[in-house]
């Protein structure tokens, strides 16, 4: 038996699935479903601006440019809604969409804590480093 | 094209992948970079990008929806998203490093599987396995519900299945794709994980995997709003409805025209890389 599940005496032993984690799955997959429905909201709300603006110039995706840094960076995509941008608020959407996730795995850990399970909150920790590393390494904080 | 008429056909296309992939249970996004790229004639890089980012948006909205049924195990989600996690920025690393042809040659060898996988029967995980002695120790064996009683499985083979889940992570950052034809492969087969159980499982890791790889995209221009917009909203309209009007009944010839799509896009896709016309 590990260590933390003795000591906390909250869980019989070889008892995998808790209710606990049952609750706790439910709160994140809400949580997550909530991400989603706020992302497509604020993406389609960016939809509106940027058709009315530009629906009548031509699409061209054939060579690939990279977008400019505006698109590319949170102050820039910030920097880009606040000047009303249609595009910058599509941006802002996404990135609502990618930090969902990351939110869930952020929340994981205090269940983990809260069920006394040190190795998982260790796994759960290892997973967000990742994320962010992912994230902050990229270049798109700055 | 006008960007009106280019957003509403890409919409189009998207919420027909998503209502495919979600009512087959093979997943849209698999079909959608080949589709931008062959009929749309988008970069394939463009594609990649939107692709993922549709990849999250079906994984976190059937999430809360698989959740209720009971038979996602956190545990072994969270063990095998450090796999994922890792095998996804590697992957998304080297997408920014390999020329496109490579990009798509690798992209239809993984269509050309999933379609073969596709049309092979799950294995049903085997009942009443030993423990496996460091299953045990990461606490990775649970149970589900099944017939109104607690079915017990135990987890086998826990280093193939990391392994596995490793590349399922660096094919989904390198080709932006949920990648489930390799988790499957890594859950079913290697670890023996009850299909019900690693289906709702995988699909709880997919966003998070893909978010992993999403910001080396975004960071380095790969996610043009313009393109992911109706990319994401389509699919993520498609998969929603599809999770609601799933009829049991017509999925079989519907798996079967999706596979035989899946089959033609992959030797596309191969040709296109082989003769580097992309």
């Amino acid at each position: 038996m590990p260590a933390a599940e003795s000591q906390s005496g909250l869980h019989k032993p070889f008892q995998p699935q808790p209710w606990r984690d049952r609750r706790m799955e439910v709160i994140l997959g809400n949580l997550l479903r909530a991400g989603v429905l706020l992302s497509a909201a604020v993406v389609l709300a960016g939809a509106c601006v940027y058709l009315a603006r530009h629906a009548h110039e031509k699409a061209d995706y054939r060579i690939f440019r990279g977008e400019p840094s505006e698109f590319r960076t949170i102050p820039g995509v910030i920097q880009s809604v606040i000047h009303g941008r249609g595009r910058g608020l599509i941006q802002l959407g996404l990135l609502i969409l990618i930090a969902t996730p990351i939110a869930r795995v952020a929340f994981s850990i205090a269940g983990f804590t809260i069920e006394r399970d040190r190795m998982y909150v260790v796994f759960t920790v290892i997973v967000l480093l990742v994320l962010l590393f992912s994230l902050l390494g990229s270049g798109i904080g700055v | 094209m006008s960007v009106l008429a280019f957003t509403a056909f890409v919409a189009l296309v998207s919420f027909a992948a998503g209502l495919l992939g979600s009512l087959t249970g093979l997943g849209g996004g698999v079909v959608l970079v080949p589709l931008l790229t062959i009929l749309f004639h988008v970069d394939i890089r463009y594609a990649i990008g939107a692709s993922l980012v549709s990849v999250i948006a079906t994984s976190s909205g059937a999430a809360a929806a698989y959740v209720k049924e009971g038979f996602s195990n956190i545990r072994i989600g969270m063990f095998l998203e450090i796999a994922t996690t890792f095998g996804a920025l590697c992957g998304a690393f080297l997408a920014t490093r390999i020329p496109t042809a490579v990009l798509a040659t690798i992209f239809g060898a993984v269509l050309l599987y999933s379609a073969y996988l596709s049309r092979k029967p799950r294995p049903e995980a085997l009942r009443n396995l030993p423990p496996d002695p460091l299953a045990s120790k990461l606490r990775l064996n649970g149970s589900f519900p099944e017939g109104g009683k607690n079915r017990k499985y135990n987890v086998q083979n826990v280093p193939a299945g990391f392994s596995l889940m490793f590349g399922a992570g660096a094919l989904s950052g390198l080709l932006g794709i949920g990648s489930g034809a390799v988790k499957v492969l890594a859950m079913d087969q290697a670890m023996r994980i009850p299909f019900k159980v690693s289906t709702t499982t995988s699909n709880f890791m997919i966003g998070v995997t893909a978010a992993a790889s999403a910001g080396v995209y975004l960071g380095r221009g790969y996610i043009d709003p313009g393109l992911a917009m109706p990319v994401m909203l389509g699919v993520l309209a498609g998969s929603l409805l599809g999770s609601r009007i799933l009829v049991r009944a017509e999925t079989k010839s519907l798996r079967l025209v999706f596979s035989l799509v899946i089959l033609v896009l992959g030797l596309q896709m191969l040709y296109k890389g082989l003769w580097g016309q992309i």
